[in-house]
């Protein structure tokens, strides 16, 4: 007896050890691709922003531990900055309006046509993301209809929609609104309706049932999709490019016009971090607040 | 010198380029270490910017594979538009025997110079053996020696170079580079709608060009150079010769425009789509493009002056082609083949003698001015001071402030 409880200890502290080893080397290529494609160009891109510039060589820069490149890059820089989180904001909460109905149709009511529904949400996403920002320029069209309805109104201030801050808004909602359906309709459609019985059962009304059961449940939905919709929004360029005007310049253009048209390398890096950590403190405070650690 | 297409499509070109470069690669591989060596030796020479013609050159592989690649801005060659192919070069290729991979991946010039600036300074291949540049870049290039100079004798045609461009201050005796178009930067209108909003025919100065009736409706373009060229003679300097206060006045001039609302969008090539589609009136423009888009609209040289630009054919360091790129160069500096070019794409011919040859093709465009310009249009054309890298850089960072960036 006593002599066998040693081994059998023994064997299964080899099989846990081996089975603790399995673990590792599945986390091997997950690992290994944050390595390439995380790891190294993110410490590429900090030492980038902290070098200084050779004189009198315009677009040679040499390690350094420059950190006023991002005091100077934020002093730049700040307006581009508050209007790309602006901007993102307001397309997340735009995309939240539209999207939560949607979603909800296709998880409660959609019954057979769910699938279609859900691939004709997906589908636009078919054609490049640069294609479909294009086809906006002609529906926004000065001459086209849409324009002439509002004109008509006599509610747009510059009297067109494109090459204004309503076209740029309006271009990262569309772009980025499936991001925020499918996360919704896949927490919706997790919800027992059961759940929803109930409520009616005990008097509650739509609204109540709504507000206590429905929203609580898709809380995780939500914040995956504002998030999902709301990164990506921030740092975009392309519609603030064709869809914009010289005052509609996010983040992502300055960025852009640093690396290529300057050759400005440390600036870009620096204010690439910085929109990183930005939206790193942005999403850490906010699912803090949302109290949904476990969720997300 | 004609487009800025979004950094995704540059991208996507880019790609499409990359992996012939890669194929060429294996390639060399294939045939003999030689040009890898080669290519090896000049890493150290090139570094040193400013090095010697000699030590960027590789070794010729012109004989042995008969092909040349060449890249050029869009809509910048005669195209027969039903089969997609360029007459000219076919006309070429047939006569030499030579394989001509013709890519428009230039966009811009600081777009395609950063894309192909990290190969050009570790001294590899960039896998082109000809490029189209506009002269500051081109300059650029030979400064820091990246581009190789001409053997002469395998272009025999290029005493054909029009007096004006025979000489420049980049390149003197033109050893580094030939011109393939020079053009205007000025007033491109979209008639019709110009008459609508102004009942004007024509536009022929800048102050038209920023009068209240057009406000939102006319772009400007983001080549640094041109708008700026155009709107420094508007203030009465001289775009050729101007001091900094007076770079940074012109520069409030066009904040003020932009600040105002005047100015709807400042654009590389899309201004075209958005004059076809009526929501653009007028721009400063390129007088080639907006020529090219026909006779709803018109192109001006502004009263108080416009700029002249040429973009120029170089060969790029240690490009592996050469002879076979020298000899498209002399076929496009036969005064018949550049007066067919100059038909299709409504550009400055820099070839001497193809007027005469444009009499067969299309007598009324033997005349135009915008082809074969009179001296009286050229003098009212200035040429952008050349620029210290240092100057580039300051300018060039007010011009993108004032216009958002």
């Amino acid at each position: 007896m006593a002599a066998v409880l040693p081994s059998a200890g023994k064997q299964s502290q080899v099989s846990a050890q081996r089975k603790s080893r399995t673990g590792y080397f599945l986390l091997l290529p997950g690992m290994t691709w944050l390595a390439i494609f995380f790891a190294i160009p993110f410490v590429t891109l900090f030492m980038t922003s902290l070098q200084a510039p050779v004189a009198g060589k315009s677009g040679q820069y040499v390690p350094a531990f420059q950190v006023s490149n991002y005091p100077d890059a934020l002093a730049e820089y700040w307006p581009q900055f508050l209007r790309s989180f602006f901007y993102a904001g307001i397309a997340t909460g735009l995309a939240l309006l539209i999207a939560y109905p949607l979603a909800y149709f296709i998880a409660f009511k959609a019954g057979r046509w769910r699938a279609l529904m859900l691939v004709l949400v997906i589908a636009p996403s078919f054609a490049s993301f640069l294609l479909r920002t294009y086809a906006w320029k002609t529906i926004l069209s000065d001459e086209g209809f849409i324009t002439s309805f509002f004109n008509a109104l006599h509610l747009l201030p510059d009297d067109r929609i494109l090459n204004t801050s309503i076209a740029v808004v309006a271009g990262l909602t569309y772009n980025f609104l499936p991001f925020m359906i499918l996360p919704l309709y896949a927490a919706l459609e997790k919800i027992d309706p059961r759940l929803l019985e109930a409520s009616n059962d005990l008097y509650a009304s739509a609204f109540t049932t709504f507000r206590k059961i429905t929203w609580p449940l898709s809380l995780p939905g939500v914040v995956a999709g504002t998030l999902l919709t709301f990164i990506p929004a921030a740092g975009d360029y392309i519609n603030s490019e064709l869809l914009g005007s010289t005052q509609d310049r996010m983040i992502g253009n300055v960025i852009q016009t640093n690396f290529i048209e300057f050759r400005d390398y440390p600036t870009a890096s620096a204010l690439s971090f910085v929109l990183m950590a930005v939206i790193l403190v942005m999403v850490f405070t906010y699912i803090r607040r949302a109290g949904t650690e476990d969720l997300v | 010198m004609t487009t800025k297409r979004p950094e995704a499509v540059a991208a996507i070109a880019g790609q499409m380029r990359s992996a012939v470069s890669r194929r060429r690669l294996l390639q060399v591989a294939g045939i003999g270490s030689a040009a890898m060596v080669a290519a090896a030796c000049g890493t150290g020479s090139s570094d040193s910017a400013g090095g010697e013609a000699s030590a960027s050159a590789a070794e010729d592989m012109s004989d042995t594979e008969k092909v040349v690649n060449w890249s050029n801005w869009p809509l910048y060659l005669d195209v027969n538009e039903d089969t997609g192919e360029y007459p000219t070069l076919a006309a070429f290729e047939e006569a030499t025997g030579i394989d001509v991979t013709y890519t428009e991946d230039v966009n811009d010039n600081n777009e395609f110079f950063a894309k192909v600036r990290t190969q050009l300074e570790q001294g590899q291949d960039i896998g082109r053996d000809l490029v189209v540049l506009t002269d500051w870049m081109a300059a650029l290039w030979i400064q820091s020696g990246f581009a190789q100079k001409f053997d002469k004798a395998m272009i025999p045609n290029s005493g054909n170079i029009i007096p004006r461009l025979a000489e420049v201050s980049f390149d003197k005796p033109r050893e580094y580079t030939m011109p393939w178009q020079s053009g205007f930067a000025g007033l491109g209108y979209n008639v019709p709608a110009l008459q609508s909003a102004m009942g004007k025919d024509a536009l022929t100065s800048l102050d038209e060009l920023f009068d209240p009736a057009l406000k939102g409706r006319i772009t400007l373009l983001s080549e640094m150079r041109d708008t700026m060229g155009c709107i420094l003679a508007w203030k009465g300097f001289d775009p050729s010769n101007f001091t900094d206060a007076q770079f940074e006045e012109a520069i409030a001039a066009l904040t003020e425009q932009v600040d105002n609302g005047q100015v709807r969008q400042v654009t590389g090539n899309d201004y075209i789509a958005a004059m076809e589609s009526g929501d653009v009136i007028a721009v400063i423009g390129w007088s080639g493009d907006v020529i090219a888009l026909g006779e709803d609209f018109g192109f001006s040289l502004p009263e108080s002056g416009g700029t002249l630009w040429t973009d120029n054919m170089l060969i790029p360091a240690l490009a592996q082609h050469k002879k076979n790129a020298e000899m498209v160069i002399n076929n496009y500096y036969d005064p018949a083949v550049a007066a067919e070019v100059a038909a299709y794409v409504n550009y400055i011919c820099p070839v001497e003698g193809a007027q005469a040859e444009m009499e067969k093709i299309d007598p009324d465009l033997a005349t135009d001015e915008y082809i074969f310009p009179s001296s009286a249009m050229l003098d009212r054309a200035y040429v952008f001071m050349e620029l210290t890298p240092e100057q580039n850089e300051s300018y060039s960072r007010l011009f993108e402030k004032a216009i958002g960036n």
